[in-house]
């Protein structure tokens, strides 16, 4: 796909909305077009973690696997969301299972380089954290609430 | 135990009449919903609810969950929690428990018409919104987008499966619903109700919002709202506190400056956003 027709796509997802031009393409030069099937896996617990995705279409279950207890999901990701937040501190490794629920398409963002690139352009990466950051408050308010389990019997 | 129902004088506000438990099913362990017959009962609106008691035991005011355009089915769907929550989840049919009411602020639906209609329910909120839903699958075409996000705690504590099926399959309603801690086997959304609403198609301009489940969940639920541009004054909560008149006579209910039983239980974000936060009420 011809890079400007990247740069509409990365443009069109919620998290680079907005973005500059400049930034825009900067990052758009990090991205490639991916599509998942139904079932697979964008990464495993553990792996390096050496994409962020932007999800355009489908559903993504976050899940941690435990022995005997198999799989459990603690959270899905649906269109316009962001799966992978563990780029940004080292290790860089994943902390969970990421598996298409259905097909999927997405934006894929190359780690590598991308830090490397907010490395070298502070106002480009102060940028990009500032549209990380209320993804990473989001899922943090969210999780509270799910610890404090507010379905519960009272009492 | 069956007691013969006769016709009761309901104008004194504070006397129950008999209730026959005509249909009792149980949704989900600890959930059954009842539907009851009570000759002389004058119908409800949705959001309103009755006080039902079992005699010597207690009184517990449960919203109406039914449809308000079949008002001889009087139904009720009761949480098993309390001393009467317990026994009247024990009662079979034919039994009979005490009733009065309906009392209450109900939902604004009505007034909705022409617009697009959000519902957000949480846990057993799904019951006192039920209503609001029947109400407008009856009336579809005087509705803009409807949408019903609703969460529950896991997958076996979904209330009302069979409808929530049966809407979907009418296709003019969006319904997404999320577990906080998924099951093996769930295929659907993990994570709060309030993760539903990127997904959700709306125009927040032209939006009412009903919300309804854990007051925790209904306040991250109406600041999302506003957050996506809905006005206060455009997302109604139901209220729940300690019942015991029910109208507005005996100060338990009080919340703030208003009765939850006679001012409430359906209020606006506007009128509840500051009470809610105040940890002493």
């Amino acid at each position: 796909m011809a890079i400007d027709g990247l740069e509409k796509i990365v443009a069109g997802h919620d998290l680079f909305a907005g973005l500059g031009d400049t930034f825009l393409s900067t990052v758009s030069g990090c991205a490639t077009n991916v599509r998942f099937a139904a079932d697979e896996y964008l990464f495993h617990e553990g792996d390096a973690a050496q994409q962020i995705y932007l999800i355009r279409e489908g559903h993504v279950s976050l899940e941690i696997a435990a022995p005997g207890q198999g799989r459990m999901a603690f959270q899905s990701a649906g269109p316009q969301s962001v799966v992978g937040l563990s780029w940004l501190v080292p290790p860089y490794r994943w902390t969970y299972d990421a598996r298409a629920r259905g097909d999927i398409r997405a934006i894929a963002l190359d780690a590598d380089c991308l830090r490397a690139k907010c490395e070298a352009d502070p106002a480009l990466g102060y940028a990009v954290m500032k549209r990380f950051m209320p993804t990473i408050v989001e899922r943090l308010h969210h999780t509270r609430l799910q610890m404090l389990d507010v379905y519960g019997t009272p009492g | 135990m069956a007691h013969p129902v006769e016709q009761m004088d309901m104008t004194d506000p504070m006397v129950p009449t008999l209730a026959r438990i005509l249909r009792k099913r149980v949704e989900i362990p600890g959930v059954v919903t009842f539907e009851l017959e009570a000759p002389g009962w004058q119908g409800f609106a949705p959001g309103q609810f009755n006080m039902l008691s079992l005699f010597g035991v207690g009184e517990i005011a449960i919203s109406v969950s039914g449809y308000d355009a079949e008002p001889d089915r009087i139904v009720h769907t009761i949480r098993d929690v309390g001393a009467t929550s317990h026994g009247l989840s024990l009662l079979e049919e034919g039994d009979t428990m005490g009733l009065r009411g309906p009392y209450g602020v109900p939902w604004p639906v009505a007034d909705a018409a022409g617009r697009d209609v959000v519902v957000v329910a949480g846990g057993l909120g799904l019951a006192p919104v039920r209503p609001i839903l029947y109400h407008l699958l009856a009336n579809r075409g005087d509705y803009g987008k409807v949408t019903l996000l609703y969460g529950a705690r896991r997958p076996e504590e979904i209330l009302f499966t069979e409808e929530l099926g049966q809407w979907r399959a009418q296709l003019d309603m969006d319904i997404e619903v999320t577990v906080d801690h998924a099951s093996p086997g769930w295929h659907g959304h993990v994570g709060v109700v309030t993760t539903l609403f990127r997904g959700a198609d709306f125009n927040p301009d032209t939006t009412t919002a009903f919300v309804c489940g854990p007051e925790i969940m209904m306040r991250f639920a109406a600041n999302a709202l506003t957050d996506a541009g809905v006005a206060a004054d455009d997302i109604y909560l139901s209220m729940e506190r300690n019942m015991q008149c029910g109208i507005g006579l005996c100060g338990h209910c009080q919340l703030g400056p208003y009765f939850v039983c006679k001012d409430g239980p359906v209020f606006t974000w506007g009128q509840m956003r500051r009470v809610m936060t105040v940890k002493e009420l």
